[in-house]
């Protein structure tokens, strides 16, 4: 156990530190860019991977909270008022309350009821950002920059020290997800999605649990609109349109759900295909389909979860193939 | 410890539980049997939450429970294993066993620890024990042997500290040798852990041996109750029950 928190440790030291010093290595601000969209993003597919990998609650509309977070950190940024600390917690916290009020609905229905009622309040959302064009600047999405105060010595309008703000807030992110999925709560949450209705026989509340998961990955979402929105210098309606959401399922599907660090590498890669293939070709779209395809048929799980059952196959010369679920494979039936 | 009165319960038109009333004394063990289709199954589902009875009373620990979640159900200590037994497959034998612990002494919600609780170590190791999983601690419950899957179900119902256990066909697809071992583990726990039980059994041999009281079911209704002795001599039940399978009669014929 204590081994395990080492590694931990170990492994978060690591990802920081690569991270922190590729653009002193790599000085191109093109890839100092590129990295803030994967820690966007990839905060994004973590945390919906909360719900998909570690609960089995295959959510559809996951960018309603990184919507909710990147505007209501921009409005707050815009209104003057506060500093950029300050506008975070707001928007972390009223996402939550958010995320609160959606999942009290959302976590009562099962399989494909619990997808869908989560896209519709994520259409909803939309539709409110397109069409209070007062407040959000319809589907212009939200002008006038984001401006960046100092704050604790700390000034964000250097590119250098922007990335490592996000950089920061990143593994810091994922520290506290890491820490909740290998908690008692995140084993609980295991057993939720094994078997709810066993679960629940065994004095699990199946339902709260499920809210206190989605809570918890509605507010991680909403701290990948953040950043987006701090790098980006605005907020737009695409931010909590379906396809952002269906990007997050992308990367899982790349990664791979089992890992917990597999969402982000399916974050890099869907972000390398999309930022890198433009440049070479407009049938953008394509190359990304066949890709998805390759991946998704030739390995039928996503890349880290391949790697990762290959390398316990020949450590361990055992099957885990009839262990680990597919990707978006529905759970069972549970009690009403 | 439980006590069922009057109890009913239809689906559409299909009456599956007929006004039954029995009594499960504290410290007992109790068989209940009846043909396939007789509201064995449903009648467990009734008493442990799962599903609500239309009429009647059932009162566990001197307290009624009608309308009471499964949830509550459990943790006011009435336990279960299935039929078919459920499990975790992502989990090994000893993270079920102790997320089953942990979520008994409600620190399910814990997320500043790690899991498995050093608290709840002892426990598990108990329960292992208790059970004869020792050895496969550390496999995923998924690629258990049928056995010790079962073992493992009733395993993590003992996790809860029940009052009392239900358990649905125990010994079922085993075969001779395991049933037989399966069984004295449910005596052995009887005895020593001091539980009443109540269980599903079609094996007569077993059921006779072990059982100290047994109720046959029949189309939803209670048919006859008693001792083993009392339900042996019953021309009803060999009529009804026993009387419709050779095999069977000739081993209730032998015990």
């Amino acid at each position: 156990m204590r081994s395990r928190l080492r590694r931990d440790i170990v492994v978060g030291l690591i990802l920081f530190f690569v991270l922190f010093f590729l653009p002193t290595l790599f000085p191109k601000p093109a890839l100092r860019d590129f990295l803030i969209y994967v820690i966007a993003y990839g905060l994004l597919a973590m945390s919906l991977n909360l719900l998909i990998g570690l609960t089995g609650l295959v959510a559809f509309g996951h960018a309603a909270f990184f919507a909710s977070g990147a505007y209501t950190f921009a409005l707050l940024m815009q209104s003057g008022r506060t500093s950029i600390p300050l506008a975070m917690l707001a928007a972390i916290v009223g996402t939550t309350v958010l995320a609160l009020v959606i999942g009290a609905i959302c976590v009562r229905l099962k399989n494909i009821y619990f997808s869908f009622i989560t896209l519709a309040f994520q259409m909803f959302l939309h539709s409110v950002i397109l069409t209070w064009v007062s407040m959000t600047g319809g589907d212009q999405g939200l002008q006038g920059g984001i401006p960046r105060p100092v704050f604790f010595g700390i000034d964000l309008n250097n590119a250098r020290t922007l990335y490592s703000f996000c950089v920061v807030t990143f593994v810091l992110c994922l520290a506290i997800m890491r820490q909740v999925s290998e908690s008692p709560f995140g084993y609980t949450l295991r057993m939720i999605r094994d078997n709810p209705e066993r679960a629940n026989f065994l004095g699990v509340n199946v339902v709260r649990m499920k809210l206190g998961v989605f809570v918890l990955s509605g507010a991680m979402a909403s701290v990948g609109g953040i950043v987006l929105a701090l790098f980006v210098s605005g907020a737009y309606p695409e931010f909590g349109f379906w396809t952002t959401s269906g990007e997050a399922i992308f990367m899982l599907m790349l990664g791979g759900t089992q890992l917990f660090l597999g969402p982000l590498a399916g974050a890099l890669l869907l972000e390398a295909l999309n930022h890198y293939i433009t440049i070479y070709t407009e049938y953008h779209g394509m190359v990304l389909g066949v890709v998805i395809l390759v991946i998704v048929l030739g390995l039928r799980r996503g890349i880290a979860d391949s790697l990762f059952a290959y390398v316990t196959r020949r450590r361990r010369g055992r099957r885990i193939d009839d262990v680990k679920r597919p990707i978006l494979q529905p759970t069972k039936n549970e009690p009403a | 410890m439980l006590r069922v009165d009057n109890l009913t319960k239809s689906y559409g038109g299909v009456k599956v539980t007929r006004g039954v009333s029995l009594d499960f004394p504290t410290g007992s063990i109790t068989a209940m049997i009846g043909p396939n289709g007789a509201g064995k199954t449903t009648f467990f589902n009734l008493i442990s939450g799962h599903v609500r009875p239309d009429a009647g009373r059932i009162v566990f620990d001197d307290q009624d429970i009608v309308g009471l979640s499964s949830l509550e159900i459990v943790r006011r200590g009435m336990a279960r294993a299935f039929q078919v037994a459920t499990l975790f497959p992502s989990l090994t034998v000893r993270e079920a066993l102790a997320a089953a612990v942990i979520s008994h002494r409600g620190h399910s919600w814990q997320v500043l620890s790690r899991f498995p609780l050093q608290s709840a170590r002892a426990r598990v190791d108990e329960l292992l024990d208790l059970m004869g999983l020792i050895s496969a601690a550390d496999t995923l419950s998924s690629i258990l042997s049928h056995g010790d899957q079962k073992l493992l179900d009733i395993g993590l119902a003992l996790a809860m500290n029940p009052k009392m256990l239900l358990l649905d066909e125990p010994t079922a697809g085993m075969g001779p040798d395991e049933r037989w071992r399966m069984i004295e583990k449910v005596r052995s726990l009887w005895e020593k852990q001091r539980i009443t039980v109540l269980f599903i059994e079609h094996d007569m041999d077993i059921v006779f041996k072990i059982a100290q009281t047994i109720h046959v079911l029949k189309y939803g209704a209670v048919l006859a109750q008693g001792t083993p002795d009392e339900i042996r001599g019953n021309d009803e039940v060999i009529e009804a029950y026993l009387g419709t399978d050779q095999r069977l009669s000739e081993a209730v014929g032998e015990v």
